[in-house]
């Protein structure tokens, strides 16, 4: 359990964070929500220690976090793992090295433990064989899921996740939440992940916090979100259905005309359809047509803000 | 600029706290040292080839003097060389070239968050990442300044003979007259001092990063330019406490 108390932060006195406290659970998905530069990541950097917060505390399972001695931090630290916007995977070294790294730095283990544990934390995310590549050569999806590997492979208890589906296509971003609740609940590790996509609260949002411009304007569970009567929570949701409700109907139309096209092919050629599996599978590749359409473009445009 | 440059002293001073084990920093230095050496052998070599046959023919053609012995030419060749041409041009070229690299490197780890990543584990990403590169300029850099000499010597030579301008014996003899080899340890202190400034600055330069692409760029123009200046400054200093 992480709790967090009357966080302030502000840089060159704009104020990004005012007085934020909540409490995220063990075992659950804890999803800090809201729209673009309204402090998520600032406060989830506060939570790890990334950004020292002006006022304001963070303690991890009863243990005092901020400003407290070197060596606490650094155990605790220790037991963090997190998934960062950009996947932050190390360019220079291969998927399993970026794996392995952390097992390298904070533990003791040999050469052949720490291959183990690379194999089974590859294996877990659906990576297997995927070892040997190197970050450049891998898809968004494929660096997400490389991403949650290397966050948990030194057997984390807190897990933190920045915009885990930012820049997926839909179908991508899905299974990628879905790995990540899979993963909190059999390892009974305390989540936080940040998102400004409803469609994540809906699937996997054990617990929400709405931050509006650096305050906490409401909180609760996935069921209790459709019947709220904040007023900007209510037109976030409004604004993120729009969107998504135009997304659908572009997927529909491209999805339509991919369809004729396809038809097309396989009446020239007379072969079947590929078994689903696969074709899921292969949305995590990098497609040239751009699957992420307008939705892409939009969530990395408002990021810059 | 002061503010900078205490930043800079501040900077200097993370790399040596909360350091990770000594074992983790050798192998770190190794691929880095590697990495320098790899990266500038071939720009190097060719640098200071030419550089020690322009020298060559440029004293050549300054000494029209039937009173000077033709051997003086080579003489001239290896004291401007050693001294000033093979570690001061050396740093320079290197300036850019290792310079600009390790900016880009860490600017770009900083922008797309792979520091972060380091200090989330407990790392110290400062001495994790820069003092392994520092180390390695310092071990390197007077490696490649020896080379260059040698070079530069070899360059002046086939110049010289080859363009008759005099006869290999005579630029054997000049390249032995009066040596001193203090020179050679003066040069390697100028490559050790260099390699210091210009890995901590560029690295500097890159670790304080923040933005994107425009910025990393921005970030390698700024460290080769500040090594080169300091490089200048360094060079005048240090002929002037140590001649
Ligand atoms: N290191 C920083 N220095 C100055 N301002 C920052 C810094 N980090 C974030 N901000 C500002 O804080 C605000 C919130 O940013 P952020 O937490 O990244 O938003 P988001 O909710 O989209 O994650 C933005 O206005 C951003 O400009
Ligand atoms: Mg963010």
């Amino acid at each position: 359990m992480i709790e967090i108390h009357n966080i302030h932060k502000a840089f060159d006195g704009k104020k990004v964070l005012d007085g934020v406290s909540g409490v995220f659970e063990t075992g659950k998905t804890n999803l800090l929500l809201g729209a673009s530069g309204t402090g998520k990541s600032v406060l989830l950097k506060c939570i790890v220690g990334l950004i020292k917060p002006d006022l304001g505390s963070v303690t991890f399972d009863g243990t005092y976090f901020t400003n407290n001695k070197l060596d606490i931090r650094q155990e605790i630290r220790r037991k963090i793992g997190m998934l960062f916007q950009g996947s932050a995977l190390f360019d220079s070294m291969t998927v399993e090295q970026n794996v392995e790294f952390p097992l390298k730095m904070l533990t003791d283990m040999n050469k052949e433990e720490r291959m183990d544990r690379v194999n089974f934390c590859l294996k877990r995310v659906g990576l297997e064989g995927a070892n040997k590549k190197m970050p450049s050569e891998i898809s968004g999806g494929m660096k997400k899921r490389v991403g949650i590997a290397r966050a948990i492979a030194p057997h984390c208890t807190y897990l933190f996740c920045d915009e885990p589906n930012s820049g997926l296509d839909p179908q991508t971003a899905m299974k990628i939440d879905e790995l990540i609740k899979e993963i909190t609940e059999e390892y009974n590790i305390t989540t936080i992940i940040v998102t400004h996509d409803m469609n994540s609260v809906i699937e996997i949002g054990d617990k929400i916090m709405f931050l509006y411009e650096g305050k906490k304007l409401w909180e609760g569970t996935r069921d209790e979100i459709m019947d709220t009567d904040i007023h900007e929570l209510n037109e976030f949701i409004f604004a993120n259905r729009l969107m998504r409700d135009a997304k659908k109907v572009e997927d529909e139309e491209r999805e339509e005309e991919e369809e004729r096209r396809h038809n097309g092919q396989v009446a020239s050629q007379g072969k079947e359809k590929a078994p689903s599996e696969e074709t899921v599978e292969t949305r995590d590749e990098p497609q040239p047509e751009n699957p992420d359409g307008p939705a892409a473009t939009t969530q990395s445009g408002n990021d810059k803000v | 600029m002061l503010q900078s440059f205490g930043k800079y002293l501040l900077f200097m001073q993370s790399l040596f706290t909360r350091k990770e084990s000594a074992k983790i920093l050798f192998g770190r230095t190794v691929d880095e040292a590697i990495l320098i050496g790899i990266n500038s052998i071939f720009i190097v070599a060719i640098v200071s080839t030419f550089i020690g046959a322009v020298t060559c023919v440029q004293v050549a053609y300054n000494l029209n003097n039937a009173f000077i012995p033709r051997s003086t030419i080579g003489f001239m060749v290896r004291e401007m060389t050693i001294l000033e041409l093979a570690p001061t041009i050396t740093s320079i070229v290197l300036a850019g070239k290792v310079g600009s690299s390790i900016a880009g490197g860490l600017g770009t780890m900083q922008i797309t968050e792979q520091v972060d990543a380091l200090e989330v584990m407990g790392i110290n990403s400062a001495s994790y990442l820069v003092l392994p590169k520092v180390v390695a300029a310092i071990l390197v850099f007077p490696m490649l300044v020896i080379l260059a000499m040698f070079l530069s010597i070899l360059g002046g030579y086939l110049a010289g003979t080859l363009s008759g301008e005099l006869t290999p014996q005579e630029y054997i003899t000049g390249i032995r007259d009066q040596f001193i080899p203090y020179n050679i340890t003066f040069a390697l202190i100028k490559s050790v001092v260099f390699a210091f400034l210009i890995s901590s600055i560029s690295s500097f330069r890159g670790y304080y990063t923040s933005g994107g692409a425009l910025e990393v760029g921005a970030a390698s123009t700024a460290a080769v330019t500040n090594s080169v200046i300091a490089i200048l400054i360094g060079d005048f200093v240090l002929a002037y406490i140590l001649l």
